[in-house]
């Protein structure tokens, strides 16, 4: 296929998409398919047919919407109207719901679930790697490319040289998503000058972060655009071959991006001669296991190589020697999710998103005590009050803000005091937190902080790979005082050597894992010290979380 | 031979260009501690005993997978590296379970060494007496994993020197162990050829020979030099 057929293969979809006079999408995304939003797209197939609508409604599947919380989701796009959202939907509201935007008939019942386009939850969003998630069709090339589909490879393959994309990504200023933030520009163009007889793409897919989930969302919504992204980067960088990784707890979207890599393949869009061009590029999916560690960029690479999945020390750096010691360009799945529309739309257009010195969008997993959770996308610096107020509609029954963790297990706590701090990576960091890969757990005055640290500390302990002793042995011992602690039988003195292991661990660790897993402790020190201290001294539990029952024969 | 100069603790050092800031220091008779290298093993990185502060970089160094470079400026002695070294003994210590006046290594044992050597009279960490089970079912060598402290030079040495790769690790975290074939009793692995080497290199009473009792066990490391010397020169090679 080349640039003309591809431009006509989308104009046939649009057509077809215009012959009908209501289109219903089925969100068809992990959390709201256990909601089961199988049986509402049945249903709406069923009830199409047997209401013989079929020349003019059709139900098809789409990604996500975002307020995965209230699932099963539907959105109606009825042919010169606005859309209409619906949140949790049954079986029953099937034939209301075609009686109302095909027949015209008012059902008063349905206006409770209808979620309105313009409440803060969507318009203070924007959406720039998930524009298509709510939209196409996932399974459906097609419906991808009428959605603008691999146009942006397209366009480099004919239009730009290698070194005009690395320029054309520095320009934009994106920078990794996968949690360090690292310029993605500069990567690839390290990894475009490094000398090799054969270079690799590998998309980091493995998201071990607890509650995370943008990246899952991503590769089950729109996997062509990850797989445009690192096709785009291929040309770049001079690679031909690439490797997806993703975890396997994640069988839908492997299932997805499986399909995808097969229908661009079969289309002429990757593999061979991509797109009529001399570029070839193969993409492979490797499925992880389930370690945490193994997101790491070294420890990732192993497990590609079919080795034991445990970091290795950097330098040599993956741009130099990655996979079987070949130069390999290593990002996030969000990070390619942003390169089809930097090259569609410009770096200038991009750069003019977001803050000075974090451009662009930030998809973040919004969870905990706000009233709506899910999955936003916000430009960099929106502030957090307005993420937690505006978007989340504030706090479950009208109770206090107390602090929002971002960065998981790596990142730390942000108290009320600072809610006015724009989310960037820098503002962050200056609080002691990250953003990390976009997990966003608010909490109320109900959350104990030493008792939320602990749990961040069980999961570094269960997820330390063991390989160098201070994370493995660190990570145990903070995770004992903490219980202490949190079952008021520590002392004062048991504070002070968990400071100085928070220490030890962070400057020893040899990966990310162990070096950054003290961080929820330092975080709720810094902000939260008297909660310690009232939890050590008077056997006291602030947010009424933890129990004492051993507290009182040990404190004699 | 391209040489390279940097400076350790205020002393300026030659070393061969290639050559780790480990090994450079060790040939200027500067003292870096460390247990899981071996010479003639791959780099693991995995104790952290060695690490330095290099001048100009945020980070610790592990010295024993990092190049000397030219102009380095490199501290191997300072309070926070001392006390650092002395925390992540205790951990090792805290982890398993050393009881060292019934084990067979007492007197000769590298951990208990290190240990007296960077200062370190008392643990304070709760000890996790993890509940470990002895293999002795090789005829001629038992694995004692409540001695055992992680640093792969055993699983190195079959895979890499050996050949074997009888050895590997298992499970991760605190959780971590060194297992025989595919977890199966020593004894009954058929790749294991009996060979000793894991026997020599171990710096715990982790892996003893079969017999030796409390303090008896003596290990001779030098051996890995030895046979890797030889095949370097190609005495084995008899092609040539
Ligand atoms: C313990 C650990 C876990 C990680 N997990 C992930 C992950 O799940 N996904 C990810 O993209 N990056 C993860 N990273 C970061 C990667 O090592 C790497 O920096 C990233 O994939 C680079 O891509 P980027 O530049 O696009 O962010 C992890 C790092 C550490 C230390
Ligand atoms: S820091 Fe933890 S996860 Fe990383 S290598 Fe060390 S033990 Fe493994
Ligand atoms: S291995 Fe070393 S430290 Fe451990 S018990 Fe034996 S002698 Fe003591
Ligand atoms: S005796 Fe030799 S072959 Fe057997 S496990 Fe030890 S090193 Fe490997
Ligand atoms: S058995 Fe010995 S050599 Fe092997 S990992 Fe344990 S301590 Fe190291
Ligand atoms: S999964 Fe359906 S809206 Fe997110
Ligand atoms: S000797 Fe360098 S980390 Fe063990």
């Amino acid at each position: 296929m080349n640039r003309i057929e591809l431009k006509a293969m989308a104009q046939v979809e649009q057509e077809r998409q215009a012959k009908f006079r209501c289109r219903i999408l089925c969100c068809m995304s992990t959390p709201c398919i256990s909601s089961g939003a199988s049986k509402i797209l049945a249903a709406f197939a069923d009830a199409i047919t047997a209401e013989g609508l079929a020349a003019e409604v059709e139900a098809a599947t789409s990604g996500c919407m975002g307020p995965c919380s209230r699932g099963p989701m539907v959105t109606i796009k009825n042919r010169g109207e606005a859309d209409v959202i619906y949140e949790r939907v049954t079986p029953e509201m099937v034939a209301p719901i075609l009686n109302r935007h095909v027949r015209g008939q008012t059902v008063p019942s349905l206006d409770a679930r209808i979620l309105s386009h313009d409440i803060p939850f969507f318009a203070k969003q924007e959406k720039v790697v998930l524009a298509g998630s709510g939209d196409i069709d996932p399974e459906r090339l097609e419906s991808c490319v009428a959605a603008g589909g691999y146009e942006a490879l397209g366009q480099v393959l004919r239009e730009m040289t290698p070194s005009d994309v690395c320029v054309e990504i520095l320009r934009s200023g994106l920078r990794g998503r996968g949690g360090a933030g690292y310029p993605t520009g500069f990567k690839w163009q390290r990894v475009q000058k490094a000398t090799g007889d054969r270079k690799y793409v590998v998309a980091n897919g493995d998201e071990g972060d607890p509650g995370a989930y943008m990246d899952r969302t991503l590769m089950e919504s729109d996997p062509h655009r990850v797989l445009e992204g690192m096709a785009v980067a291929g040309y770049a960088v001079g690679a031909d071959r690439g490797y997806i990784y993703v975890r396997r707890e994640y069988p839908l979207a492997a299932k997805r991006l499986e399909k995808a890599i097969t229908q661009a393949e079969r289309a002429g869009l990757l593999g061979n001669r991509a797109l009529d061009s001399p570029f070839n590029f193969r993409i492979d999916i490797r499925m992880g296991a389930g370690a945490f560690v193994c997101g790491e960029e070294t420890a990732l690479m192993q497990s590609i190589m079919g080795r034991r999945g445990q970091p290795v020390p950097r330098p040599p750096y993956p741009a130099q020697q990655g996979l079987w010691g070949a130069p390999t360009l290593i990002n996030n799945v969000e990070t390619f999710g942003n390169v089809a529309m930097i090259i569609n739309r410009g770096a200038e257009w991009y750069a003019g998103l977001g803050t000075e010195k974090s451009k662009g969008t930030k998809i973040f997993a919004l969870a905990g005590k706000t009233v709506n959770t899910g999955l936003i996308e916000v430009p960099m610096g929106i502030t957090l009050r307005e993420i937690v107020y505006d978007i989340g509609g504030g706090i479950q029954d009208g109770r206090a803000f107390k602090a929002a963790q971002t960065g998981g297990p790596s990142g730390g706590c942000i108290p009320a005091d600072n809610l006015d701090t724009p989310m960037d990576y820098e503002a962050l960091a200056a609080l002691g937190s990250i953003m990390g890969s976009g997990g966003l757990i608010v909490m109320d005055d109900t959350s104990c902080m030493p008792d939320v640290a602990r749990f961040f500390m069980a999961f570094c302990m269960d997820e330390s790979c063991g390989k160098c002793g201070p994370c493995r042995g660190g990570t145990v011992q903070m995770h004992r005082i903490l219980t202490r602690i949190t079952e008021g039988a520590a002392t004062m003195k048991d504070l002070e050597n968990l400071e100085e292991l928070c220490g030890m661990v962070k400057d020893t660790s040899l990966c990310g894992l162990g070096q950054t897993a003290p961080n929820p402790i330092l975080s709720t020190l810094r902000f939260f010290r008297d909660e310690y201290e009232v939890h050590i001294r008077d056997h006291h539990c602030p947010a009424g979380v933890c129990r004492f029952d051993n507290a009182v024969s040990r404190a004699i | 031979m391209t040489v390279v100069t940097l400076t350790i603790n205020d002393r300026l050092i030659s070393a061969k260009k290639g050559s780790t800031i480990l090994e450079a220091a060790e040939d200027a008779d500067i003292f870096i501690p460390t247990l899981c290298r071996l010479k003639g093993l791959s780099p693991r990185g995995g104790c952290r005993l060695c690490l330095v502060e290099v001048e100009g970089s945020p980070r610790l160094t592990a010295s024993c997978i990092t190049q000397a470079q030219e102009g380095m400026v490199v501290r191997t002695e300072t309070e926070t590296l001392g006390r650092y070294r002395r925390m992540i003994i205790e951990l090792l210590l805290t982890e398993r379970n050393h009881v060292c006046a019934v084990c067979v290594m007492n007197g000769r044992c590298e951990l208990q060494r290190m240990a007296a050597r960077l200062g370190v009279d008392h643990v304070r960490y709760e000890y996790r007496y993890p509940d470990l089970a002895v293999d002795a079912s090789h005829e001629r060598h038992v694995r004692d994993p409540n001695r055992c402290i992680l640093c792969a030079r055993c699983v190195r040495v079959c895979d890499e020197v050996e050949g074997a790769h009888t050895l590997d690790m298992m499970g991760r975290g605190i959780h971590t162990n060194v297992i025989t074939g595919m977890n199966i009793p020593w004894g009954k692995t058929r790749s294991c050829t009996s060979c000793g080497k894991c026997v020599q290199v171990c710096p715990t009473g982790a892996i003893f020979s079969k017999g030796t009792g409390v303090a008896e066990m003596e290990k001779r490391q030098d051996f890995l030099a030895w046979i890797l010397s030889g095949r370097d020169d190609n005495i084995w090679n008899w092609g040539e």
